[in-house]
């Protein structure tokens, strides 16, 4: 015998969050950086999501959904890659040099190949930011919800992220040249 | 509007998260300044060839974790079986929360103090946005205090909570309910606290209020209205309101 209220959770669950799984692969894969790694952190995250579904108030599904599968990562990657957080807050700083950005026609001309792998060289945090923000189109406030981060900081992170990120094109291209 | 305080907001800006009145400032500054200008074109460039960047999820992912997600409902269906009490206990109990909770919204009036929650959210939320926390910045009560008179038509209290673990940052005039009042912001850890006062007649109870993730406690005493507001958890505002009410 099937419990009436046990399938309809499972009813629900399928209808409110199976549909972003393009969203949580998408940002799994930009923060692992590997096809196999990510599938199995959506996996493990879909089953973490589905037992505190209970917790779940309605509303943006997505963004909940994502939260599950960022601290899915997070926890995946400190066990199995933990040099991914080596990056000090230091190291961060750094990328404040005032090295000049390139210009548009460089990163016009620059393939989506190359600028991925300038997005994947950027530390994680400043990659979930660009993620999030410019793949998922979540607001400051929704990253900042997610990431548990100030407001104040989302919009400092993203700003350094771009710049790190430009200046991460402009280096790959001159290497290619 | 200059270019350095552009270069600042210039992201917030591509991004539409900045209010209107600063949103209108940096319009205007990009229109007359070809550096600023070219930095924004820059940035649009970026954002626009980051955009194409999304990883698809193989086709069979779908499938794999559908059949994941069922078999964990199935292991879980049996225990459910068990809790079919608790949740007749827990119904009745929800009832009787429903029916208070409408009966106690009979007697009061949301409407006005929802709309002006949310204006204290929208301000709390243009001062961590626009780089403009604080008129007078300053963790000395003695030099904010002062800053307030002549500049409003009664005086704030203003105290000091560093040993409590708030320390103030400063103050900071806004408008709300159609009239100036004074804003004091407070930090606790990397969370800012707005506290709003403005004089009011009638005493209210305190009241909390939630929107678009932040929390809000409301109080009228003494003849001072406050409104506090933060994205800090629910029980150090708590704390944080007992302490501005001693």
């Amino acid at each position: 015998m099937e419990s009436v209220q046990e399938r309809s959770k499972l009813e629900r669950f399928e209808e409110s969050i199976l549909p972003h799984l393009a969203a949580a692969y998408n940002l799994a894969r930009w923060l692992t950086r590997d096809d196999r790694d990510a599938e199995d952190v959506v996996q493990e995250a879909y089953l973490r999501a589905f037992r505190f579904f209970g917790g779940f108030r309605g509303g943006d599904g997505r963004a909940w959904l994502l939260t599950i599968v960022r601290n899915t990562c997070y926890t995946w990657l400190q066990q199995n890659r933990s040099r991914e957080f080596a990056a000090s807050d230091d190291e961060m700083e750094q990328v404040e040099s005032d090295a000049p950005s390139p210009e548009a026609r460089l990163i016009v001309t620059a393939d989506s190949k190359l600028l991925a792998r300038a997005l994947e060289e950027l530390p994680i945090e400043f990659r979930e930011a660009i993620v999030l923000r410019e793949l998922e189109g979540l607001s400051y406030k929704e990253i900042a919800d997610l990431a548990e981060i100030p407001l104040g900081t989302v919009m400092s992170r993203l700003a350094r992220a771009r710049k790190r990120l430009q200046q991460l094109v402009a280096g790959l291209m001159a290497g290619e040249a | 509007m200059d270019c350095e305080s552009t270069r600042d907001l210039i992201n917030a800006y591509a991004d539409r998260e900045l209010d209107l009145v600063k949103s209108l400032e940096i319009e205007g500054h990009l229109s007359g300044c070809p550096v600023c200008s070219e930095r924004y074109a820059n940035l649009q460039t970026l954002r626009g060839a980051v955009g194409v960047l999304y990883h698809k999820p193989p086709a069979n992912l779908q499938k794999r974790i559908t059949t994941a997600v069922r078999k964990a409902s199935n292991g879980e269906t049996r225990s459910y079986l068990i809790s079919w009490r608790m949740i007749s206990i827990a119904a009745s109990a929800v009832v009787i929360v429903i029916l208070s909770w409408s009966i106690f919204s009979l007697f009061s009036s949301p409407a006005s103090s929802e709309l002006l929650a949310r204006e204290v959210v929208a301000s709390h939320v243009r001062s961590l946005m626009a780089n403009h926390l604080a008129d007078v910045p300053s963790s000395d009560q003695h030099t904010v205090k002062p800053w307030f008179s002549g500049k409003l038509d009664f005086s704030p209290p203003v105290k000091d909570l560093a040993n409590e673990g708030f320390p103030l940052v400063g103050g900071r005039l806004d408008y709300l309910d159609n009239r100036p009042v004074a804003a004091l912001v407070y930090q606790r850890r990397q969370h800012y606290i707005n506290c709003f006062a403005w004089p009011s007649e009638t005493d209210q109870a305190e009241k909390e209020f939630s929107q678009q993730g932040y929390d809000l406690i409301h109080w009228t005493r003494a003849g001072m209205s406050y409104w506090i507001v933060s994205d800090l958890n629910k029980n150090e505002l708590r704390e944080f309101a007992e302490l501005v009410q001693k």
